[in-house]
């Protein structure tokens, strides 16, 4: 079974690349993709950490409500583990 | 052929790809034409990068167009071990056509009698650059990076495709470190023709999911 | 007007979801324009320059895509694509200290005198 995961509603300012929203929405991790270096230090110049980054799947149902064009469709977006709290 | 261009006084026609020139060389010089110029030199004159290496950069970017990957979704549909590793590895399958695609990590997500993907970034304009080369600029619009995401149906049938509700749809936001191409489903009536044939069948929207091939 | 945004307006605060302008996903838009250019010399220049630049490692795409943020919804509504890119390239430049402004500012003034198009004033 697939791993449940949601995104974390937190707004810091600046480079994030977790879009707003998706912010507190859960979704099921689609597949792992390795680690890549932290956009949030990448973005000033700084060395920058390795973060695990995960393809998501949400439904359109989670996403958007009733406002969905069909609940079943889909969206995947790549979240680091940082953005993401495991359920 | 004759191509009215406002300002103009000569006639600069259209390009290789069927798309008006954008103005250029001879329209007034801007605050931002001055500081590429100089920009340029300085980096020039600073040892960081070389004329010859700005040239080189630009021919591999004009080299680079939708053709190649069309010709990546037409072996595809000709060779299942190829498509089979293109779906697990898509970076690894276009270089192994040849294709310098540079350091981009590509995902390839199929389209199926049951699925339609269609591709977005919603944070800047992510775009499999190095395979399909510029994207276009519907795709870099404030109204494709709101509406792919929310009403993806909507949109797709303002570009005339009308997926079905038994389909599913499956936008894919490019918010990192992954590209994606769409890999189209083979149209029918096409089983006798050869893979270069077939790769005139797909167009640059049809691999962003945004299109359909065309019929034979 | 509610009563804690009539109380913020009173005493002068304000308040934000965090949200930034360009995390546009769904946002209310209208049509998908569909008209399409190639582009200018001068604007594969710039991507030829951010390339190289992203490649011999003065910048990543993020400081970048950080610049392009940083200047706000303004410019994304009023400057081209490439206008953009330019100013972020030189914004990365700047700050990795590849040149400084005051070489950049007096190389902009000698190129203003080179002539009055793109094409007379490109090299040296």
């Amino acid at each position: 079974m697939a791993e449940r995961v949601r995104v974390k509603t937190m707004s810091p300012p600046g480079h994030v690349r977790a879009p707003h929203y998706l912010r507190g929405k859960t979704g099921e991790i689609e597949r792992p993709l390795g680690a890549y270096k932290n956009p949030e230090q990448l973005a000033y110049g700084l060395d920058a950490a390795p973060k695990e980054l995960f393809r998501v799947r949400f439904t359109m149902a989670e996403i958007w409500g009733d406002r969905a064009e069909r609940a079943e469709d889909t969206l995947d977006a790549e979240i680091y583990a940082h953005w993401l709290e495991r359920l | 052929m004759p191509h009215d261009h406002p300002g103009h006084d000569h006639d600069h026609g259209l390009s290789p790809s069927g798309h008006p020139f954008r103005a250029d060389n001879d329209a007034p010089l801007t605050y931002w034409q001055r500081m590429e110029i100089a920009a340029r030199e300085l980096l020039i004159e600073k040892g960081i990068v070389t004329p010859a290496e700005v040239a080189a950069q630009i021919d591999a970017m004009d080299a680079r167009s939708p053709a190649n990957g069309a010709a990546v979704v037409a072996r595809a549909w000709c060779d299942p071990a190829f498509k089979a590793r293109l779906l697990s590895n898509g970076s690894d399958a276009c270089r192994e056509m040849g294709f310098d695609i540079g350091a981009l990590h590509l995902v390839v997500v199929e389209n199926t009698e049951d699925v339609h993907n269609l591709i977005v970034c919603t944070l800047c304009s992510c775009y499999p650059r190095t395979l399909l080369g510029l994207p276009p600029d519907w795709y870099k619009t404030r109204a494709y990076r709101s509406r792919a995401v929310i009403e993806p149906r909507k949109v797709l049938r303002e570009f005339g495709v009308d997926v079905p509700d038994s389909m599913t749809v499956r936008v894919h936001d490019s918010t990192a470190d992954m590209r994606y191409l769409v890999l189209p489903a083979r149209p029918a009536g096409t089983d006798g023709m050869d893979e270069t044939a077939l790769a005139g069948l797909v167009t640059r929207d049809s691999m962003i999911g945004m299109g359909l091939p065309k019929q034979p | 007007m509610d009563s804690a945004a009539a109380s913020f307006y009173l005493c002068g605060m304000s308040d934000t979801d965090g949200r930034r302008w360009h995390d546009m996903g769904g946002r209310d838009a209208g049509p998908v324009p569909k008209g399409e250019h190639d582009f200018a010399l001068w604007e594969k220049r710039v991507d030829a320059l951010m390339m190289l630049c992203s490649g011999k490692g003065f910048f990543t795409v993020d400081g970048l895509r950080r610049a392009l943020e940083d200047m706000g919804e303004d410019a994304f509504e009023t400057m081209t694509y490439y206008e953009r890119w330019m100013a972020a390239v030189n914004q990365n430049l700047v700050e990795q200290g590849v040149y400084t402004l005051e070489e950049l500012g007096t190389r902009m003034e000698e190129i203003a005198q080179r002539g009055d198009s793109y094409g007379e004033a490109q090299d040296g």
